[in-house]
């Protein structure tokens, strides 16, 4: 019997708003409180009191929390962990210093790169060295450790990280040092073998120090949330959702607390994910647009792509190079700087440009009347007639289509001899333009082909963008579904008991030494497993992934692998999975070159009974709209004669004709005139392609 | 225009960048070289018929980006229309009419729209080797440099030149390295010009002509008000590196006109008999990227851009004729924007950075077995940058390629690549020149051969006889150095020894410092003690 599939809560602390959702044997009841800085469990147990109210039942009788948080990344963003000693090889000091000695942006001379998390005179080298083959060159200074310990219990350390090089290959020196530091220190302490067994010494230095840099403050934290969920009287295990889209016990979170950077948008692609199997959508991409940016996730078989490394904290435009690099198993999602509060603006060119500068909730765009001067995209929008200005946030806000124009006019209108409307159309086609832009070359990243997919759109800005996105990316279906407001919150719910564990080993195939291969993969589902069994006794499925690549290259593909035991003669039918992944991402197979393992992977997660199905409804039965305004149309380039339609007086199956706008309580659909718009058994919103 | 067009061109500007970025994603995902992916050293963009780029990936260093620019001609001037087919490929390693040197290799492909060519594809990528005596300095003529491809068909109607592989595969020391970046680089052209159809065809265009005016005309005019915006005059500098056996003087004369910036180098001296000649080309791709880091960051690269700076030369060092030596054209090439940023900063007092150690400090191993001892060979190249100059207001970046736009290598990965041992890699204190905004740091590196192995290794290194100078009283950084761990001092450029058992050990120069080191603030002097960059009292 797997736990906690009665009564589950799931909470997600955002930067702005802390979302819980409450699931009762199906029935779903859900809350935004402020995130609430100082003590952000506070925001947890009040939106708790909030939903079991909400739900008549105690808060005893929840069988299961779980949690994602932000406060990890937060913490590297704002830089307030602890203050952290790194014990490096020696030599390599400067690793995390150094970084990759490029500038991410060629024409800037100004350029300043990010920080390191540890400055350099709390980076301790010490002798010892393994080879690249896992041999040790040089023996470790145990006597060097000894007073580097005594340095650091004299000082005001509150972590410490050890990473060296070619530690991935053999974790000796570092788990030795380990210990002889745990003599003197009463420190917790991070080694780069245990958090991120990865070649690459800056991004495996880096997660380590990342790891230890943040896990007194998530350890307090997460030690504070259960003993005041214990005194509310919950009795119920809590579970952590990491940013490979599983759960983790408490205990490993504040062990391994960079597993939870990135877990709240993770939380948005379980969801999505959800969607795609309650439809049964094999190709997904989930499209999530909120304040300041706008995510885009791809999703095969219902399982979200994952990836071995991320940047977080960029520091320049959502420029690539300007974060931290952290290896760990991540839903892959890119981000760009568009979202409703994104600021439009007009360059050397005469370009119009959005982002990423936002005009956040402070002073929030022009139409807020907040005292918001620059045009952002929410302007657009109200401008093209997609927002209606009396019934924005459920009327909570009544918004100004006179700010809005004159703030498009002042700043881009004007500069382009440009009608405000027609410069409306601009800002918002350019964000369009660069969201597409975004998804089509993700796609190309892997070796997927964008408009085969059905895409989910959840997030406050997305259902206004959806359908002209579609238009751009020759998607023919997109799916908005209902609760898309918490729907990170509502995605832990539903995220599996499940662990990736990664492990590098690189070897030729033509080696292919079965004995190496069998022993480490044994060990990656030793610890996958171990971690899912915290959270279950029931059955749990396992996946076995290779990232392989030709000798000389420095881009690995995933090539999946049956979950068994090598033998030498499996060497034929790897080598053609291999080839066949090749040739489906970069168009043929190479004849010549060697090929060559690089890093295993093991995903292990319990096996849980789906939800109900839906099969896609997709009817001729036109409802007759009554009420017809305005709205820019941007396939026809003309403002058309649009029905409004209230989302709650549609019923199931009925189609709406496009082009229309849906509205609802928090936010409105648009359908673009290729597109008509069909209410799905569950509520859910379908935007067709017409003909289909 | 209309108001919607002209929306609508804007929108497909953009489309336009990204199509050149899924191309140059492409080639970086496949190739085989180490510098293309681990280093990002290569280019890619999108020209109209008549040979004007249009747009090119961000992606990329200047070397590439400037020189591909003006490849595409060649190719045109070459091949004549009539012998062009949908599905060619075009190739070539001319370092007169592609990048500078035979281990880049260019590859141009028309796009045809139906029967009517719209356009080319260009892409450019340095390949592990091209035969001859490999990447390095000793060539006394382009000859001895490896295999010369001409400009000639790669592919014809989508069939590859059988020929040509044949001849490749006995000329190179990694044939399948090298003919896997071939198909790489013809790849990415392919992706790049499915996409460009699929978005003509969805704007309903029937060619490049209208958007290719747009994005020219839109571009001359800004880069022309940008131009306006510069006082008008002549303004000199001259700068002195290493050379091969003897130092060289590099001089170049500024002029700010109406509506150009030219840039002439009379007076530098002449050609070397040894391979560190630059191909014209190659020095206007730097030249042109200083001016632009000052005059128009943000302006995008394209014909209409590029056309406003002229670039000339007298026959000499940075005008090397055939069948000059040009192998690591690079390294004199690299210090051309600290000689053109020198000239500006008399025309933009207090604005420009100072010089740093400009030339990146490759290094090409060849490592064996000792005599009588078992082992393996290999071939491993290296990226390594020094300091870059003191900005005014910033300090300079340290360990940071300047002007180069390529990355530095993991050397987990680069132990890997073959048997030697990285045991330093790491900031070099004491390097930076002082000022009010001090240099950017060099690093020290030491490198030995695995147990039982030795190796002789290509030196491509500068600023080892003179330092970056500082600006505007900052002091100059320190000169780079290269020896042997048992203190033999090494030359800064052409193959050398390093046998078992000795490491060879770097120290790569540091940036120049900015403004008077007597104004620089306490904190910042009190830093950068507590961090270890000055450990020496003065």
């Amino acid at each position: 019997m797997t736990i906690g599939n009665d009564i589950r809560l799931g909470a997600d602390i955002g930067g702005t708003f802390t979302d819980i959702a409450l699931d009762v044997r199906g029935a779903l009841y859900s809350t935004k409180v402020l995130t609430n800085y100082s003590a952000p469990e506070q925001a947890i147990l009040d939106g708790i009191d909030v939903v079991i109210r909400d739900a008549g039942i105690e808060i005893s009788q929840i069988d299961l929390i779980i949690h994602g948080t932000t406060l990890a990344t937060n913490a590297l963003i704002e830089r307030r962990g602890a203050r952290t000693a790194l014990v490096t090889t020696e030599g390599f000091r400067d690793v995390i210093e150094m970084r990759t000695e490029n500038r991410f942006e060629q024409y800037d001379l100004d350029l300043v790169l990010p920080k390191p998390l540890i400055p350099r005179e709390d980076r301790f080298p010490v002798k010892g060295r393994i080879s690249a083959q896992g041999t040790e060159l040089q023996p470790l200074d145990e006597q060097t450790l000894e007073e580097i310990a005594k340095r650091i219990a004299s000082e005001d350390f509150g972590a410490v990280a050890i990473g060296f090089i070619h530690s991935y290959m053999n974790p000796e020196h570092e788990r030795r040092a380990r210990d002889i530091l745990a003599r003197t220190l009463d420190l917790p302490i991070s080694i780069s073998s245990e958090v991120s067994p990865q070649m690459r010494e800056f991004e495996r230095f880096n997660t380590v120090c990342a790891n230890a840099y943040v896990r007194p403050q998530m350890a307090d934290y997460l030690n504070r949330l259960q003993v005041r969920l214990k005194e509310m009287g919950s009795n119920c295990p809590v579970f952590m959702i990491h940013s490979g889209g599983g759960l983790v016990s408490v205990e490993t979170a504040a062990e391994f607390p960079v597993r939870l950077v990135e877990s709240g948008p993770a939380g948005g692609a379980i969801f999505a994910a959800d969607v795609a199997r309650r439809f049964d959508l094999d190709r997904v991409v989930s499209y999530d647009m909120g304040g300041t940016t706008a995510k885009i996730c791809l999703i095969e078989d219902f399982q979200p792509q994952t990836a071995r490394s991320f940047e977080v904290a960029r520091t320049y435009r959502f420029c690539k190079g300007s974060g931290m690099p952290i290896s760990i198993p991540v839903i892959e999602m890119i981000e760009i700087g568009a979202g409703g509060g994104s600021i439009a603006w007009v360059d050397a060119m005469g370009r119009i440009q959005a982002g990423p500068e936002s005009a956040a909730s402070e002073p929030g765009p022009a139409c807020y009347q907040r005292g918001g001067e620059r045009p952002a995209i929410t302007d657009a929008d109200l401008v093209l007639g997609k927002l209606d200005p009396d019934n924005f946030a459920g009327g909570k806000l009544r918004l100004s289509t006179e700010k809005a124009s004159a703030a498009i006019a002042r700043y881009v209108g004007d500069r382009l001899k440009l009608e405000p409307l027609s410069a409306a159309f601009g800002i918002v086609e350019v964000v369009d333009e660069n969201m597409a832009n975004a998804a089509r070359v993700h796609a190309v990243e892997n070796g997927k082909n964008i408009s085969e997919n059905t895409m989910i759109a959840f997030g406050g800005a997305a259902p206004l963008h959806a359908a002209r996105l579609c238009e751009k990316l020759g998607v023919d279906r997109c799916l908005i579904p209902q609760g898309a407001g918490v729907g990170s919150a509502i995605g832990f719910l539903k995220a599996p008991f499940g662990y990736e564990a990664v492990g590098s080993q690189i070897m030729s195939l033509s080696v292919f030494n079965t004995s190496r291969l069998n022993t480490l993969l044994d060990d990656l589902k030793q610890t996958a497993e171990g971690f899912v069994r915290a959270g279950t006794a029931g059955e749990i499925s396992r996946e076995i992934v290779a990232f392989m690549r030709y000798r000389g290259q420095g881009w690995e593909i995933p090539v999946s692998l049956p979950d068994r035991h090598f033998e030498a003669s499996d060497r034929a039918m790897i080598e053609e999975n291999f080839k066949a992944r090749y040739a489906q991402f970069f168009g043929r197979a190479v004849e010549g070159p060697e090929i060559e393992f690089v890093t295993f992977s093991v995903k292990a997660q319990d096996v849980r009974p789906g939800g109900e199905r839906h099969a896609l409804i997709a009817t001729d039965d036109a409802i007759e709209p009554t009420v017809k305004r305005a709205v820019f149309d941007p396939a026809t380039g003309a403002a058309l004669e649009t029905a409004i339609v209230e989302r709650s007086t549609i019923k199931v199956g009925q189609r709406v004709i496009g082009p229309a706008v849906i509205v609802e309580r928090e936010t409105s659909t648009i359908v673009t005139s290729p597109f008509d718009a069909i209410v799905q058994t569950d509520g859910t919103i379908l935007l067709i392609r017409k003909g289909l | 225009m209309s108001q919607l067009d002209e929306i609508r061109m804007q929108v497909m500007w953009n489309r336009l960048i990204s199509v050149v970025e899924e191309q140059a994603m492409t080639l970086l995902r496949t190739a085989f070289s180490t510098s293309v992916r681990e280093a990002g050293d290569l280019s890619a963009g999108v020209y109209n018929a008549k040979g004007e780029m249009l747009a090119q990936a961000v992606t990329g260093t200047p070397g590439h980006v400037n020189t591909m620019a003006e490849a595409v001609l060649h190719f045109i001037e070459e091949i004549p229309r009539d012998e062009m087919y949908p599905g060619d490929t075009y190739v070539t390693n001319d370092p007169w009419k592609g990048t500078g040197h035979l281990h880049d290799i260019t590859m141009v492909s028309p796009s045809f729209k139906g029967e009517e060519l719209i356009g080319f594809f260009a892409c450019t990528a340095h390949v592990v080797d091209v035969g001859g005596r490999g990447f390095g300095a000793d060539g006394k003529s382009v000859y001895e440099e490896g295999i010369q491809i001409p400009i000639m068909k790669f592919a014809e109607r989508g069939e590859v030149n059988k020929d040509l592989l044949r001849i490749l595969r006995l000329n190179v020391r990694e044939p399948n390295q090298v003919i896997g970046d071939f198909f790489s680089l013809a790849a990415c052209n392919d992706v790049g010009h499915r996409r460009l159809v699929e978005m003509l065809d969805e704007i309903g265009l029937p060619n490049l002509d209208t958007l290719g005016a747009f994005i020219l005309s839109r571009t001359h005019t800004a880069i022309m008000e940008r131009i306006a915006g510069l006082p008008k005059g002549a303004w000199n500098n001259e700068l002195l590196t290493d050379g091969y056996d003897q130092p060289i003087n590099l001089a170049a004369e500024v002029t700010i006109g109406e509506k150009s910036v030219d840039v002439d180098f009379t007076g530098t001296d002449a050609m070397s008999r040894w391979g560190i000649n630059v191909p014209l080309i190659y020095t206007k791709a730097y030249a042109c990227y200083a001016l632009k880091c000052v005059v128009a960051p943000d302006i995008p690269n394209n014909a209409a851009s590029l056309a406003v700076f002229n670039v000339s030369s007298p026959v000499n060092i940075l005008n090397a004729e055939r069948p000059a030596p040009v192998s690591v054209r690079h390294v004199i090439g690299h210090m051309v924007p600290d000689l053109v940023l020198g000239a500006l900063a008399k025309a933009l007092p207090g604005k420009i950075l100072a010089e740093g150690a400009a030339a990146l400090w490759n290094i090409h191993i060849s490592a064996r077995p000792a005599a009588g001892a078992k082992g393996r060979r290999a071939e491993v190249l290296m990226f390594n940058s020094g300091g870059m100059g003191a900005r005014p207001g910033l300090d300079g970046l340290s360990a940071t390629a300047f002007p180069s736009g390529v990355h530095t290598m993991p050397i987990e990965a680069t132990e890997h690549t073959g048997p030697i041992v990285v045991w330093r890699k790491e900031l070099r204190p004491d390097s930076a020149g002082a000022g009010e905004y001090r240099g950017g740091l060099g690093q020290v590196i030491e490198i030995a051969p695995a147990d039982g192995h030795e190796f002789d290794f290509s030196a491509m290194f500068d600023r080892i006889g003179t330092p970056a100078a500082g600006r505007d009283g900052g002091e100059s950084g320190k000169p780079g150095k290269a020896m042997l761990d048992d203190g033999t001092l090494l030359r800064p450029k052409g193959w050398q020894h390093v046998p078992s058992g000795r490491k060879l050990v770097l120290h790569l120069p540091g940036g120049g410092g900015f403004g008077d080191p007597k104004k620089r603030s306490e904190a910042a002097k009190a830093e950068d003690v507590r961090k270890g960059y000055v450990t020496e009292t003065k």
